[in-house]
């Protein structure tokens, strides 16, 4: 009678019984890979990986990563009223903030999985299980791509949260406390990770749409030593540019048409995209991810249906530090104006470029129109769902390594040169300028200060801005100012400790190793 | 020549005893009472007899007659045993007498019952008895309630009761979110009839619960079900028609008011387009007066050596909530034969019950408050079903607004969420007395209880909320609404058997009752799971279940036993111990003992006291005991599993969408929680026990508390888990006090009064940082909550900002006291400030007896209780009804913000203490009339006829309808009817 009080459910699976297929490995590695994109184990939601705050906002990876990168900049705003969100531009986040929490998290969760996956992936555990010859060889793929997310999970904690806890798969699940890294240390172990996984890693552009390669590596790799001299005070710009050349030399090409780029079918024959977070509207669906991106950013007297959408959230617009970056508008053609620089998409009608009321979504800065849940071969119609969204994020593509050549060429890195800088960044205008010319910019323009607001017409509202301001030490400190910066109209500074997020209290509580950051 | 001996049993209020027994003395022939107190002893031969009178806690009665003609009438009047010496009170596993009793037990019988329009068991001992606190959960029809036993001993796993119905502890479990883990019904008790329960007993304390081991930790209430009477059967028939009404409504602004209120803040003119002509009381539109009956026909006699009793009831019941209703058939039989010269005693009951229900789309009750007052209910037009809704012109003419109210006629009359729910409560109980040492007992009890709920929700596609445009197929057709369906079964089966020693042993001058027992019990789940359907019928994407059940079960597996004894029927010893075993924990730690000791001394028995002409009963008990909590805690929790996500959660990796494996997290160290109580209590009576009463302390300490704490990052699938880690306190004094103000001939008064004191505290919580574990989800900033539980303060306590007010009282805008001093105001300025839970709370009544009148209320009160007016918070702020997003629209707000004025602009606004209001409560739960017809049809019928009403008036200070919310949140509440009922109750034999 005894015996017969172990139980087990129908519905659940123990490791052995996952990890006995081939395709148990690869379903292992979609969740590895999935967790970038998803919220939980049901879309859009309702089993959260992690019971933080709300699972579409708190608990998915992108929107965390966007707000944290992009809500604490000239890049956007929110009139959301959100326990926490206001304290991003009013740049007074606290230890307890449900998002950076989210964010921090999400992290350690993802690599907490690669841990995992990386155990029962050893050489010990395929032999045993009968995993061999090409099977086994796709495993050691997978290995690698799970030690290059680990890493750029890593490098996300390093860049935001600077000394988080370290484990790796050395470290079984519910063993000891994790000691704190600093990231000096982190840095030092992302670099030499991503280097050791080199020649594991499939070659550019032959691997599976979705998973990483060598050109992910190396993009990561030329963003680790881009900002190196924050990380560890020591710049490292000759690697940054030897690696933005290996990305810039493996074959991607420009999409030609950038207004196309954030679209619901941006999957289909993308040549510039280096990783990608993959969404679809019917089967990876959360209410994070793009279909936050594409729903939050309409409001006011924005048509939802021109989004691909069946309504928007009415919260996200921009400040004028970045509308204004753009020349005059010409009409009011949507999605950019008629703006010769094409990428300036933003909807003016009803919306002005004066922020007067961060609380009310008609109360200022444009609102943006670069994310749409529509076909670019039929912008009538939506993607696979009105509610979710099939835009796919590109973590990596080349037009950021065009921006690294350039910047660590005028930093003084050495490897490069001016002249082929100053290509590459003509050739990001020429797109931007629908194939003409006219926007293109002589050696003289290009400076250090032209990389940077570059960077925000090419890059914006892709989760870059918070890393690229503390490069230039524009984001905490009172050299740059934006409107409703730190809670204020005109903007103010504030202490030079808000240049890294705080470790959330529930993990400085839970683990007696871990030190709060500095101010917090 | 024989004849018949009839007449009338009547209690010291001079009304009808039914059920009492009356037998010809020195012989078997006899019978009960009828539900009027009447009884009829046919073919006795002529001569003298004495007849006597018995009821359970009375003194019997013998009185002589003779019959020499067709007929002899003769009436009893009985009185209480001086000291109700003979009042048995059900315990788990037998019963005791109650001067008997050591723990801190409370009963209840149907003479005491509330009365009204009682849908669901507890309705009908709510503010009866001190300790026990039952909140209805709302007042939808079946919603349940939720009952608490002297405060939660749990912050995350359950707190509720453990329900035993006939010695069958029942499937009671609910789903985290404290709805009924039986699909279809709102709660699992409301598949219970009231009718046909007998009595109630509660056991509050450790020491009477411990028996129930490691399910006892929030009390255990006991259910006895009505058995069948000695005698010709007696045919009972009861009916009840009631009507229900709305209350109060929450307190919107009128069109009118809305219209000058649109005005005076829109200096623009921007929203004042969004105002029509129309005047629409949107409650007025949701609600209704609702019509409901209750009608129950039992028989209940003795064929040869069978004694039976059959019921059957239909509950027809319509909520005030329109398209809400309830219909309920029951049916109910019970066989309790004696074999073998009374050696073997037969108890069978079989209770089945089919409830077939409509919810309302609650929505609805928000959405009215937020709809604008200035628009029709219907658009003119055939649009999402007729019904107006906020269009986006800047999209089409028939694009639906975003974030607007839906309509709340239209979300009642487009939802069809219908479920059937069958239930079936039956068990065989043998209980054998050893012919070679009748001292011995050997019982086993066999109980099966299966449900089966099933059902579905079905959103029409012409719906707002779920309109057809949402899913275009291949085909280029657009598909929506839904279909859903849903099914679920559950078995619960038990084996109990115990040895029960009983013996006086006159050498010592003791009594002693020895029980030893095993049960096992096993509870399976199954939840069948369905694809989603688009309202025409069309399945929708990726909805294709992973399995096609899910099959959930537990078991238990336990020994106990029992002392009592008892010297020179003064000195009381109970000693209880249970050995539990359970499934849901890891081989280590699967089996637990929770152990009690209980003393008792009945004072009043020693010389000095005895025939004290004031106090006439003392009895004082010290209790301690330990017991555990398994409710709350998933059945797998200890196992590290993986689990496969949905098909709409897979991933795309080349050009496959993969279905991923979730490591979930687990801790293996998962074990009960566990409470220890200890409590001292007095047992009084005074005048001959016309007042009676006890006064109770308990301190109730809980440890290995299942609360949600942080996993250090890195080392879990999860940032939480469920552990058992820290401790909780509950303490407080339960005093009640009934008493026979007037006792005479015609006239009798009858008052009870009972007030509980109760004071939780977290006293531990390691690894859960400051400000705790949140609880309280508001509406207005998604995933805000407002209540925290932490060490030092009670569970659930609000956590709030500090609001600065004017020099008139009223809030100011955004300002709050910066409580940390760092010159911002944020989450570190937010502080703890109050407690859903009352400090008190009271139970009164009154009863009434002139002649064949008699009249009498229930009232009861909660003080200390406070409430968040989620309505005023989120609806009575500017911002919440100028709306500038999706192009703009208005809403209708509390009248809160006529008062305060606030814009709610900030996300600070919602977590002010300004919300935090004062709940404390009177409320008048029942005042009834009734008048006993007598006699009809030649004797042969008898009939009492009555009034009621139910949630008479309510008096409070509390802003919002209604301040009894059981987790302190006010929002979007299903309003509590005032219900008027008439009813008669008809016996014949």
């Amino acid at each position: 009678c005894k015996k017969g009080m172990d139980l087990t459910p129908n519905y659940q699976v123990t490791a052995s019984s996952v990890y006995s297929t081939p395709a148990g490995y690869k379903q292992a590695l979609a969740k590895v890979y999935g967790s970038m994109a998803l919220t939980g184990n049901t879309g859009p939601s309702g089993s959260p990986d992690l019971p933080i705050g709300d699972e579409g906002q708190n608990v998915d990876f992108f929107r965390t990563w966007w707000g944290a990168q992009e809500l604490s900049t000239d890049e956007a705003v929110s009139n959301w009223g959100d326990a926490g969100l206001a304290d991003f531009h009013n740049l007074n986040w606290n230890s307890s903030n449900n998002f950076l929490k989210g964010l921090y998290y999400r992290s350690m969760y993802q690599i907490t999985l690669c841990n995992d996956f990386i155990r029962q992936s050893s050489d010990a555990n395929l032999s045993s299980r009968g995993i061999t010859g090409s099977d086994a060889t796709d495993v050691h793929y997978y290995v690698a791509e799970a030690r290059f997310i680990r890493a750029f999970q890593y490098w996300v904690l390093m860049d935001l949260f600077g000394n988080p806890p370290f484990v790796t798969d050395a470290n079984a699940v519910g063993s000891a406390l994790p000691p704190q890294t600093d990231r000096k240390t982190l840095f030092n172990y992302i670099e030499s990770e991503l280097k050791a996984i080199d020649g594991s890693l499939k070659a550019p552009r032959t691997n599976e749409y979705g998973r990483a390669d060598q050109a992910a590596e190396w993009a990561l790799l030329a963003r680790l030593y881009l900002n190196a001299q924050v990380y560890t005070g020591t710049a490292r710009y000759a690697d940054a540019i030897t690696y933005a050349n290996k990305v810039i030399n493996a074959g991607y090409t420009l999409m030609p048409v950038y207004d196309n780029l954030m679209l619901a079918d941006n999957n289909v024959a993308n040549t510039e995209f280096i990783w990608t977070i993959n969404y679809d509207g019917l089967k990876t669906t959360s209410y994070g991810g793009t279909t936050f991106m594409t729903h939050a950013q309409v409001g006011g007297s924005m048509p939802a249906a021109a989004f691909g959408l069946n309504g928007g959230w009415g919260g996200m617009r921009t400040t004028r530090a970045l509308s204004d970056l753009f020349p005059a508008n010409t009409s009011t053609a949507f999605p950019n104006n008629g703006n010769p620089d094409t990428r300036a998409e933003f909807w003016t009608d009803g919306q002005t470029a004066d922020i007067s009321d961060v609380t009310n979504f008609t109360g200022g800065g444009y609102g943006v129109n670069k994310y749409r849940n529509v076909l670019s071969t039929n912008a009538a119609q939506s993607g696979s769902s009105k509610d979710y969204s099939d835009v796919d994020f590109p973590v990596f593509r080349l037009a950021e390594m065009y921006l690294i050549y350039a910047e660590a060429v005028l930093r003084g890195g050495t490897g490069g040169d001016a002249a082929t800088a100053l290509t590459y960044i003509n050739k990001l205008r020429t797109r931007a300028y629908a194939g003409k010319t006219t926007g293109n910019i002589a050696a003289s323009d290009l400076t250090t200060d032209f990389i940077l607001q570059e960077r925000a017409r090419e890059l914006y509202w892709e989760c870059q801005r918070r890393t690229d301001l503390v490069r230039y030490g524009r984001f905490a400190e009172s050299t740059y100012l934006w409107q409703w910066k730190g809670g204020v109209k005109t903007g103010t500074g504030v202490p030079s400790f808000r240049n890294l997020f705080p470790i959330p209290v529930d993990d400085i509580n839970a683990n007696s190793n871990l030190k709060q950051n500095p101010g917090y | 020549q024989t004849g018949s001996i009839t007449g009338k049993v009547v209690d010291e209020h001079q009304q009808p005893l039914p059920g009492a027994t009356v037998v010809l003395q020195g012989s078997t022939i006899g019978t009960t009472t009828d539900a009027n107190g009447v009884f009829r002893i046919s073919n006795v031969k002529r001569g003298t007899y004495n007849l006597v009178a018995s009821f359970i806690s009375y003194n019997s009665l013998t009185k002589s007659v003779t019959l020499s003609g067709a007929t002899v009438a003769v009436d009893f009047d009985l009185q209480p045993a001086s000291k109700a010496l003979n009042e048995i009170v059900v315990i788990g596993y037998g019963t005791v007498r109650k001067t008997d009793l050591t723990g801190s037990v409370a009963n209840v019988t149907a003479k005491d019952f509330n009365q009204g329009a009682n849908t669901t068991p507890e309705q009908l001992i709510q503010g009866k008895v001190p300790g026990v606190s039952i909140i209805s959960n709302s007042g939808a029809p079946g919603s349940g309630s939720t009952i608490r036993i002297r405060g939660g001993a749990s912050i995350s796993g359950s707190n509720n009761p453990l329900i035993v119905i006939d010695g069958v502890p029942i499937d009671n479990t609910r789903n985290p979110d404290g709805t009924s883990r039986i699909s279809g019904v709102a709660d699992p008790l409301s598949l219970i009839n009231p009718n046909d329960i007998e009595s109630f007993s509660i056991l509050k304390d450790a020491s009477a619960a411990a028996i129930y081991g490691n399910r006892a930790s929030n009390g255990v209430i006991i259910i006895t079900t009505k058995k069948g009477q000695s005698g010709k059967p007696v045919i009972t028939f009861s009916a009840q028609a009631s009507m229900s009404k709305l209350p109060k409504e929450a307190s919107v602004l009128s069109a009118s008011q809305f219209r000058s209120f649109v005005a005076a803040h829109d200096s623009s003119g921007f929203y004042t387009k969004f105002l029509g002509n129309a005047n629409t009381d949107w409650q007025k539109e949701i609600y209704q007066t609702a019509y409901s009956t209750d009608d129950n026909v039992g028989v209940s006699g003795t064929t040869g050596i069978l004694p039976y009793r059959v019921s059957v009831g239909f509950t027809d019941q319509n909520g005030i909530l329109k398209t809400s209703s309830l219909q309920r058939n029951t049916a109910n039989i019970n066989l309790s034969p004696s074999l073998f010269d009374k050696h073997l005693k037969i108890n069978f009951n079989a209770s089945g019950a089919h409830v077939h229900q409509r919810f309302a789309n609650e929505s609805a009750i928000s959405s009215a408050v937020f709809m604008n007052p200035t628009v029709p209910v219907y658009s003119g037009n055939s649009n999402y079903g007729g019904y107006w809704q906020w269009l986006d012109p800047n999209n089409s003419p028939t694009y639906l607004k975003l974030n607007t109210p839906k309509n709340p006629v239209g979300l009642l009359n487009q939802e069809d969420n219908r479920s059937d729910v069958y239930r079936l409560i039956s068990n065989l109980q043998l209980d054998y007395r050893f012919h070679f040492l009748p001292d011995l007992h050997a019982n086993v009890n066999f109980a099966y209880d299966g449900t089966r709920g099933q059902g579905h929700d079905n959103i029409s596609d012409s719906s707002a909320t779920n309109y057809r445009k949402s899913y275009l197929d291949s085909n280029k057709v657009y598909h929506g609404g839904k279909r859903s369906i849903y099914k679920q079964t559950s078995a619960n089966k038990l084996f109990e058997g115990y040895l029960s020693y009983d013996k006086q042993i006159k050498s010592i001058n003791s009594h002693i009752n020895v029980i030893a027992g095993y049960s096992y019990q096993d509870v399976a789940v199954t939840v069948f799971n369905y694809p989603g359907y688009f309202y025409d019928g069309a399945q929708t994407p990726n909805s294709t279940p992973n399995y096609a059940y899910s099959l959930d079960e537990n078991k238990l597996q336990s020994y106990y036993g029992r002392l009592i004894y008892s010297y020179a029927d003064k000195y009381l010893l109970t000693a209880t111990i249970r050995r539990d075993g359970s499934s849901k924990f890891d081989k280590s730690g699967r089996y637990g003992t929770f152990p009690s000791v209980a003393l008792g001394w009945k004072i009043s028995e020693e010389d000095f006291l005895k025939n004290n002409p004031v106090l006439s009963n003392l009895k004082l008990r010290v209790e301690y005991g330990v017991t555990g909590n398994q409710d709350g805690i998933g059945n797998y929790d200890y196992l590290a599993d993986y689990t496969l996500s949905g098909k709409t959660g897979s991933y795309q990796l080349g050009n496959t969408y993969y279905q991923g494996y979730r490591p979930s997290p687990y801790y293996p160290g998962r074990t009960w929680e566990q409470t220890a109580t200890a409590n001292v209590g007095f047992d009084y009576g005074f005048l001959e026990d016309r007042i009676t009463g006890s006064i109770d302390y308990f301190h109730r300490k809980t440890t290995h508390l299942l609360a949600v704490i942080n996993q250090p990052a890195g080392t879990n699938f999860s940032n939480q888990i469920t552990g058992n880690v820290g401790d909780m306190t509950n303490s407080g004094v339960e005093f009640s006090i009934n008493g026979q103000v007037i006792k005479q001939q015609d006239l009798s008064w009858n008052v009870g009064f009972n007030v509980t004191y109760n004071r939780n505290k977290v006293t531990s919580l390691p690894g859960v940082s400051y400000p705790g574990i949140a609880d309280g989800a508001i509406s207005g900033g998604t995933g805000s909550k407002i209540e925290t539980s932490f060490t030092g303060y009670p569970v659930h306590s609000f956590y709030v900002l500090q609001q600065v007010y004017n020099a008139a009282g009223q809030p100011i805008e955004n300002l709050f006291v910066d409580r940390n001093g760092d010159g911002t105001i944020n989450a570190s300025d937010l502080y703890f400030y109050k407690s859903p839970d009352p400090k008190f709370y009271f139970g009164f009544s009154s009863d009434v007896n002139y002649k064949k009148w008699n009249a009498g209320f229930v009232a009861r009160a909660n003080l200390g209780n406070y409430a968040y007016n989620n309505i005023a918070s989120n609806a009575g702020v500017v911002a919440s009804m100028l709306q500038s997003v999706s192009g703009g629209f208005v809403n209708n707000g509390s009248t809160a913000v006529l008062k305060s004025n606030l814009t709610g602009n900030t996300s600070n606004d919602r977590l002010s203490d300004y919300y935090i209001e004062n709940a404390s409560f009177l409320r008048m739960d029942n005042v009834h009339i009734g008048y006993n017809v007598g006699k009809l049809f030649n004797g042969s019928a008898d009939l009492k006829i009555s009034a009621n009403v139910n949630n008479v008036f309510l008096i409070t200070k509390y802003s919002g309808v209604d301040p009894e919310i059981a987790n302190g949140v006010d929002n979007n509440f299903y309003p509590r009817p005032r219900t008027f009922v008439l009813g008669l109750n008809l016996s014949v034999r």
